[in-house]
């Protein structure tokens, strides 16, 4: 179910300033899941409807890209870094300190909804590794206490 | 065609000229990603309310990187008859002592300036262009990065921009992929494939539709340099694009770039908007009978996506998967038609060629590899960033003249060039020169241009399960070689750092890694295994003792017995500074 009666609206308004080409539709789905957080079933529904293309495509392209997401994802979304350079200057310890200062393991979302982890194969922000990104902002040269300030919460959820 | 082009030019010089010898003082505050993750937008308020407090007028920009990531953020300050002065970590604190020492005052701080650009000298600063970070390279695709304002087309035009279009418009498109030819320029986004034969082949298809896309998924691992130059010179590559289109004979381009590249996206819009107000894009371009246009396209989040027909797939609306070839997309491409797909530092060093003539592109390198490449710095090398270096430099110049070593002072002992599918080079083979043949014949590859190095303490079997898993998780999962073998291949590694490895699973894994080299549909499966494969040529000790000792020589797998006492201090965040 979409969260409210208007949420159908919103995605309509977001179709009616396409023309429903099959080109169009990652661009949709990047807009739709901007406004939503993610990929309901049935915005994905009405996706398909007006771009033609076959419902079971619509889910197979949302589901090929990392940036789709068909269950929400938490208000802030924390990515660590995976790339060659954080890993040489202590990456794999910080995706340990995030996952523990949230309790979550990457995938996952807390409880609250407040916070989600995943990966990223590399910010391009080498010179200040190790990084993460939190949303769409990096956040360089972190510590494990950097990752307690920054992502302030007990261990929980 | 060039009365328009003049016209351009002559309102550019002016402003720039203006700008540059104006009784104004000039603060250029480094903000590409590099700057804005180290707070350079701080630094820009600062500024601009510390000149405020004591009524300086000031003209204050962001600008790009000049290369120096690691010593972001850094300003540089310009008064009239001075040179300029370059300081690097900038503060809050350290940018209001600035203006009131130096702008206000007549005390340019030595002690925080890194070094000084233009005319005269200052006691206590050396000249930048003396650091070995900068003596040692050519700079020529970068020249303008740091320098000129990127939303300010002006600045790119005063400094020759769109000079190469104009003569491109001049010859006939032939003359165009000869031009090319003579300069020798091979693509610079990992195959190394000549570009004029590329465009020969789209140039002579017979299609009424034909199209061009500029390449600027960059998802290597240790790989920024697209991004750099995107944010710090972004119509270098659409010039590229422009010269390009008129050659093949295509109306229509398309610049791809990722969603997690937001900056790159913000300066792509202006600069497409500037273009289409100056009649750079749309019907006519410059005076002649050419048309273009440039659509942006936002990626959504596929390394594979890098691949030049999964980004033809993604442009089409589907799933980046790679496709089989032939057909090859210079003949049969987006939407069947002939395509070219250019890599951002290829196009930019197109506008290159087409500016300053083949013979100049082609004076600098070395047989197969003519002119420059564009190298992004990481890892434990201490001045992590984006440099440039003729072909034929050596990875030791680079990695100890212009890195500066490693940031920890440990020796190097293994690098990486190429990004995941590079091979990873011992530190006895460092005397190898850039180029795409030599490094090809260690079992390396030039790729896109990443260079990754490793210090002492690193271990190298671990080194491979991280550049393993990166492949396995990125594979598109399309062809069996590639989905099956790099899991396979990661598992085995990994079961190796964790003590459950035995010796034949090392002729396994050789083994493995050939059939999926073989095999693979996909530049992601060719190369995945060559991290593997270099570090079991090179480093085949330390399998051995992970496999028969079940120890690990440097420390690092904290599942085996460790032979050292005290646990490796892999965690060196900030000691950069």
């Amino acid at each position: 179910m979409l969260r409210r009666i208007s949420d159908r609206d919103i995605v309509d308004t977001i179709l009616s300033s396409f023309e429903g080409k099959e080109s169009e539709l990652i661009p949709i789905l990047q807009q739709v899941e901007a406004e939503f957080n993610c990929l309901r079933d049935e915005a994905m529904h009405a996706i398909a409807q007006f771009t033609g293309v076959p419902e079971s495509r619509v889910y197979a392209v949302a589901t090929f890209y990392d940036r789709f997401h068909l269950r929400p994802v938490g208000k802030k979304h924390v990515m660590v870094c995976r790339g060659t350079s954080c890993y040489v200057r202590g990456g794999p310890q910080i995706l340990k300190a995030v996952e523990r200062q949230l309790g979550i393991k990457e995938g996952e979302t807390t409880k609250d909804s407040e916070y989600s982890l995943g990966t990223i194969g590399c910010t391009g922000t080498c010179a200040h590794s190790p990084c993460i990104m939190i949303n769409e902002k990096v956040e360089p040269n972190m510590t494990p206490q950097k990752v307690a300030k920054l992502l302030p919460r007990g261990a929980q959820s | 065609m060039t009365d328009s082009l003049d016209r351009l030019w002559q309102r550019a010089k002016e402003e720039w000229e203006s700008l540059q010898s104006g009784p104004q003082p000039r603060i250029l505050v480094g903000s590409a990603s590099c700057g804005r993750s180290a707070g350079s937008l701080e630094i820009v308020d600062t500024l601009r309310h510390e000149t405020r407090k004591h009524g300086v007028d000031c003209h204050i920009a962001e600008v790009g990187c000049i290369g120096l990531c690691f010593a972001e953020p850094m300003i540089c300050v310009s008064k009239p008859s001075r040179p300029s002065v370059y300081y690097a970590h900038m503060t809050r604190g350290r940018a209001a002592e600035i203006i009131e020492s130096y702008l206000i005052g007549d005390d340019p701080l030595p002690a925080y300036a890194l070094g000084t650009v233009g005319d005269g000298s200052i006691p206590g600063i050396p000249r930048l262009s003396e650091m070995l970070f900068f003596n040692c390279q050519k700079r020529r695709v970068l020249r303008n990065c740091g320098f000129i304002d990127p939303t300010n087309m002006n600045h790119y035009i005063a400094n020759g921009g769109y000079r190469g279009l104009a003569s491109a418009l001049e010859m006939s498109p032939k003359q165009v992929i000869n031009e090319i030819k003579e300069s020798g320029l091979r693509g610079k986004g990992g195959a190394g494939f000549p570009t004029w034969r590329k465009w020969q082949f789209s140039q002579e298809a017979h299609a009424s539709k034909k199209y061009v896309v500029c390449n600027g998924s960059e998802g290597d691992p240790g790989v920024f340099s697209n991004r750099m130059l995107l944010e710090s010179d972004p119509h270098a590559a659409l010039e590229g694009m422009l010269i390009a289109g008129y050659t093949i004979g295509a109306e229509e381009g398309y610049i791809y770039c990722p969603a997690d590249y937001p900056l790159v996206l913000e300066r792509l819009r202006i600069a497409l908007t500037q273009m289409e107000e100056e009649k750079l894009l749309g019907d006519g371009i410059l005076g002649s009978s050419f048309r273009f246009r440039i659509q942006l396209k936002v990626g959504a989040g596929a390394y594979i996506c890098g691949e030049e027909s999964a980004l033809i797939e993604c442009i089409e609306g589907k799933r980046g998967i790679p496709r089989p070839r032939p057909p090859f997309p210079p003949v049969s491409g987006l939407w069947a038609s002939p395509t070219i797909v250019n890599n951002v530092e290829t196009l930019a060093c197109v506008t290159l060629v087409l500016q300053h003539g083949a013979s100049w592109f082609s004076e600098l390198g070395t047989d197969g590899s003519r002119g420059t490449k564009v190298l992004c710095l990481s890892g434990a090398i201490r001045h992590i960033g984006t440099i440039e270096v003729a072909f034929g430099t050596t990875l030791r110049q680079i990695i100890y003249d212009i890195g500066g070593g490693t940031y920890d002072n440990k020796s190097v002992k293994a690098v990486q060039i190429g990004g995941p599918g590079g091979g990873w080079l011992p530190a006895d083979l460092l005397d190898v020169p850039i180029d795409h043949d030599s490094l090809s014949g260690l079992g390396s590859s030039l790729g896109s241009g990443g260079v990754v190095a490793v210090g002492e303490d690193a271990c190298m079997v671990d080194v491979a399960r991280d550049s393993l898993d990166f492949a396995q998780r990125e594979c598109c999962g399309q062809c069996v070689p590639c989905r099956l073998g790099t899991k396979q291949l990661f598992e085995i590694v990994k079961d190796i750092t964790e003590g459950r490895g035995s010796l034949e699973d090392i002729d396994l894994l050789v083994e493995l890694a050939e059939g999926i080299k073989l095999g693979s549909l996909c530049g992601l499966g060719q190369t995945a295994p060559n991290p593997l494969l270099s570090t079991i040529r090179y480093f085949r000790d330390e399998y051995v003792a992970h496999v028969r000792d079940k120890k690990c020589p440097a420390g690092a797998c904290t599942r085996l017995d460790v032979e050292r006492a005290e646990p490796v201090q892999s965690y060196h965040a900030g000691s950069v500074r």
